[in-house]
């Protein structure tokens, strides 16, 4: 589609793809879930779009880090598109927090010097 | 991810994001939020379905296939939606594609594809050459030598395929058919078996064996009804018997459709016919050993025509040297210019058809130039917009070839019917190269028609083109311009294809008008051959001339009844050489050739040919006495320049068919044309009733519809002889007809090619007008509102639309004048910078172009100012 730039993109996608991947460490979620628990765990900061979370989602699944299933949800009686962790995910899930972990650390470094002399 | 799966997963998601959105709507509800409101809560926290999904897709849609086939679905509907643009696109498409995939089907078949024998790039004929007849046809002593001396071919053999044969076999009507007579190993030569029975062997090809003949699969069909127990079978050609030994296969044509049956050579002819080395009259055919190339064997065969030559330098007609050509460009050579020609102008066509539908779809894509913009400003690519923009002119175009190889299909049926003389007609379908050629052109003119557009719309930018298209009062300068050059350009190619079909047609028309010389009008003619077995003495041949005119002549309805060996308009048939007795004696090896024609006394009269000076044969000239002949203008012009030539006598060579001896002039005749379209040769006529000649036309002039002559002069001949077939029964106007065949079929097709031509252009320049019309009705509106005449618009508007018509004549005129020297050759008493033609075309062009243009013109000023000024 539009072209982006390829630098911020990229950001942008792999941290979702990590919040995704880090939120289905708790369990199986349907992609509402995902988007409301991300939502409230960060205090409606991220405000979740949903129109990046489904295309994040099949995404992941065609990388192969997560599956999908129709599931019986257990409070309401309707089935639900779960998402399940494959251990693919679970092993790119720690990747992506290490890779994360330094740039943070990089960024921090540059942003706050004094900090890292003290 | 597979294309099948496509739909499932579109389901899948759809399902998805359905129980997501209804689950969100249910939390509302659940906050206490109403039914409806919290529907519209859910909606503004979810975002817009349809978008979320047309995302996902997108990432799904990193197999191509998938975009592809989403381009694929969107055009066709685009393209649905506007039923009317896309009929009229279609339509210009197949009739471009339809002209030239025909045309193209016949060259690849007839000119291309290789002959259908063993190795056909090894087949080469062999020429005679000499200064006066650089590719003489072979005489068979000088064939004899070749075979036996030269090592350049691993086959070599000869043939000719004009001798007419009586067919008759007991009790059936009979029949004159073609036949080719031929060395025993013209098949072993091509690498060709006969379907049924066997081939010629060396003991059937000479003089003492017993008649043997192949048939044709044609006739074996027609005449024996597919019968294989036709082998082995005795029918007589001739009077003669021949035991049939073959039919050939169903596809072998070799060396044209119309020949029915194969007899070998040296049992037809005499031993010293066969052994002449300066009466030529044989096709040689031969293939090259594996290794030897064109130059090599072209030097050895001539080097051995050298020898005999010096060997006998009293001999006036003997060739000095050899020629190769492979053996196809032979077959073709008379087809090859015309079907290049006409290829060349279907090619124009298409391009034409290609540059109107360019022309309507920058029309459209100027029409959804805010669309376009808008997809842009929301993040369209570039090149995602130019594959829709392609993909959408691909499909136009691909059914628009299907449409062209459907027409092509119907065409090359009925081009095959009505052209059945032309050579390797049968070779003629459609087949994987066609089809592939068609792909390929479709491909390439999409890629034209579909650039161009874009291309156009390229230079604008997204900002003026949002403005613009939101206020109608200018239009886009460039945009229109690429359009006037489109439409100059078809004008451009129009006029240059309505300059080839108005010469071809001046040409045409000046050769039907070209006189023969002779009586056209209520003339029958009707060709037949005395068979040797039963006519073999003079005598019996001229009482049969005789009794057969006095029995037609005494028939109702006849006025005039003569004999000749060939009639004006039907071909050269033969010469002969001669020197003239009361002449200084020519140098060693020289003599003078004239066309040779046997008549009767009454000839001249029937077909009205005038006596310049002297007389007709006399009644004495019979049999041995046989001792006058008759010339005609251009034979004294030529021979007899400043002198009188009745009372001087023709020395005869005895070469050719008329015998040694010395003949009387008595008389001299107007000039005929011996082709419709070859200025008249020297003629030498000779009596008929000598006796010599076996085979002769008889000429008939009806008193009212020569036709209806046609079945009881046959019911005569049938009476005096029950076995003898006649042949070509024709009218003089018919065989005018068919000597003006090709060039009516050129001038008719490329006519029609013009006229369709002109006909898109003009929708092309009335499409461009009609739009600038629209484009400026409010500029218009402001000039009428502030006083301008009508008269005065409509000139503007008309000057407007004229310009790329202006522009494209000149273009085309100088086009049009190169074109003109390449179809020289096919023109007949036409000069190809004709200014008639010129004037004429580009009278008719400007004359269409203002009539197309009229009417948004008209339409210009019918503009009502205050509803313009209005509407804004």
């Amino acid at each position: 589609m539009a072209k982006r730039t390829p630098e911020r993109a990229n950001l942008l996608q792999g941290t979702l793809d990590m919040l995704i991947l880090r939120t289905l460490l708790y369990g199986p979620a349907h992609g509402h879930q995902i988007g409301k628990h991300i939502q409230r765990t960060t205090n409606d900061f991220l405000q979740m779009q949903h129109g990046s979370l489904y295309p994040a989602l099949h995404r992941l699944e065609r990388r192969g880090w997560v599956t999908s299933k129709w599931e019986m949800a257990p409070d309401r009686n309707r089935e639900f598109k779960y998402y399940r962790l494959t251990d693919k995910g679970r092993k790119q899930l720690v990747v992506e927090e290490s890779q994360w972990k330094q740039m943070a650390e990089a960024v921090a470094r540059v942003m706050w010097p004094a900090a890292e002399e003290s | 991810m597979k294309w099948w799966k496509i739909g499932k997963r579109d389901a899948d998601l759809e399902r998805e994001l359905q129980s997501d959105l209804e689950l969100e709507e249910e939390e509302q509800r659940e906050r206490g939020a109403a039914p409806e409101e919290a529907r519209y809560a859910a909606l503004r926290a979810f975002g817009n379905p349809s978008l979320i999904s047309e995302q996902t897709r997108e990432v799904w849609s990193w197999d191509r296939l998938g975009t592809l086939l989403r381009d694929l679905r969107i055009s066709i509907r685009t393209l649905a939606r506007q039923p009317g643009f896309s009929a009229v696109a279609v339509l210009v498409v197949a009739v471009g594609m339809g002209a030239t995939v025909s045309l193209f089907t016949v060259v690849w078949s007839v000119l291309l594809k290789p002959l259908p024998f063993d190795h056909p790039e090894q087949l080469v004929r062999l020429y005679e050459s000499s200064e006066r007849f650089p590719a003489n046809v072979v005489a068979p002593g000088i064939y004899g030598e070749w075979k036996r001396e030269s090592r350049s071919f691993s086959d070599l053999a000869l043939y000719q395929d004009w001798p007419q044969y009586n067919l008759s076999e007991g009790g059936a009507l009979p029949e004159q058919v073609r036949a080719t007579i031929c060395s025993w190993d013209l098949f072993a030569t091509l690498g060709v078996q006969p379907r049924i029975g066997r081939s010629f062997t060396a003991e059937d090809d000479q003089p003492s064996a017993n008649g043997t003949v192949i048939l044709s699969w044609s006739l074996w069909k027609r005449r024996f009804g597919g019968d294989s127990s036709v082998i082995g079978r005795k029918i007589n050609l001739d009077a003669k018997p021949y035991i049939v030994i073959g039919v050939m296969p169903r596809w072998f044509a070799f060396p044209e459709q119309k020949v029915q049956i194969f007899l070998p050579v040296y049992h037809e002819r005499t031993p010293e016919q066969m052994a002449q080395i300066d009466n030529h009259g044989f096709v040689v055919i031969g293939r090259l050993t594996p290794g030897v190339s064109r130059e090599q064997a072209t030097q050895e065969v001539s080097a051995i025509v050298r020898r005999i030559h010096d060997a006998h330098l009293d001999r006036p007609f003997m060739s000095s040297g050899a020629g190769i050509r492979p053996l196809i460009d032979y077959l073709v050579r008379n087809v090859k210019p015309a079907l290049y020609m006409l290829l060349a102008a279907t090619g124009c066509m298409l391009l034409i058809a290609c540059l109107n539908v360019a022309n309507l779809l920058t029309a459209r894509s100027a029409a959804r130039a805010r669309e376009i913009a808008v997809r842009k400003v929301l993040g369209g690519g570039r090149f995602r917009l130019l594959r829709a923009q392609l993909i959408e002119t691909l499909v136009l175009f691909s059914v628009g070839g299907a449409a062209g190889l459907a027409l092509a299909y119907a065409a090359l049926r009925w081009f095959v019917i009505t052209r059945t003389d032309m050579v390797r007609a049968e070779s003629i379908g459609i087949d994987a190269v066609v089809v592939a050629t068609v792909a390929g052109l479709v491909l390439i003119c999409a890629l034209l028609a579909g650039l161009i557009p874009v291309l156009a719309s390229r230079s604008g930018n997204l900002v003026a083109a949002l403005q613009e298209s939101s206020r109608s009062s200018t239009s886009g300068h460039s945009r229109t311009g690429v359009r006037k050059v489109l439409v100059g350009a078809e004008v451009a190619f129009t006029v240059v294809l309505l300059v080839s079909a108005g010469l071809l047609l001046k040409s045409y028309m000046r050769l039907r008008s070209n006189d023969l010389g002779c009586a056209t009008d209520k003339i029958l003619t009707m060709h037949f051959t005395l068979p040797e077995v039963h006519y073999s003495k003079p005598a019996q041949r001229v009482s049969f001339f005789d009794d057969l005119l006095t029995r037609v002549r005494a028939l109702p309805g006849v006025d005039a009844a003569g004999l000749v060996r060939a009639v004006p308009g039907e071909g050269y048939f033969g010469d002969g050489s001669v020197t003239i007795a009361e002449h200084p004696p020519l140098p060693q090896g020289q003599s003078l050739l004239a066309i040779v024609r046997w008549a009767d006394p009454s000839y001249f009269a029937a077909i009205k040919i005038p006596f310049l000076r002297g007389r007709t044969f006399g009644s004495d000239q019979r049999l041995d006495g046989a001792k006058e002949a008759i010339i005609s203008a251009e034979f004294a012009r030529q021979f007899f320049p400043n002198e009188d030539p009745i009372g001087k006598h023709l020395i005869g060579f005895g070469r050719g068919s008329y015998e040694i001896g010395s003949y009387e002039i008595v008389g001299v005749v107007g000039d005929t044309g011996y082709e419709l379209a070859e200025p008249p040769e020297p003629m030498m006529y000779f009596p008929i009733d000598a006796g010599i000649e076996s085979g002769a036309a008889l000429v008939v002039r009806a008193a009212r519809d020569p036709e209806s002559l046609a079945l009881p002069v046959q019911k005569v001949i049938q009476e005096m002889d029950r076995e003898l077939a006649v042949s070509d029964v024709l009218t003089m106007n018919q065989i005018i007809n068919r000597s003006s065949l090709d060039a009516s079929f050129e001038a008719t097709l490329l006519a029609a090619l013009a006229g369709i031509s002109l006909l898109l252009a003009a929708v092309g320049l009335f499409g461009v007008l009609a739009y600038l019309v629209t484009q400026r009705r409010t500029e218009i509106g402001i000039r009428l509102a502030l006083g301008a005449q009508r008269e005065h618009v409509l000139h503007l508007m008309l000057l407007d639309g004229l310009a790329p018509a202006f522009g494209g004549a000149t273009v085309g005129s100088l086009l049009a004048i190169a074109a003109a020297q390449l179809i020289r050759s096919s023109l007949f008493a036409t000069k190809p910078l004709d200014p008639a033609v010129f004037a004429g075309v580009i009278g008719l062009l400007l004359g269409v172009a203002t009539t197309a243009c009229l009417i948004p013109a008209w339409r210009a000023t019918r503009v009502q100012p205050a509803t313009v000024l209005r509407s804004e």
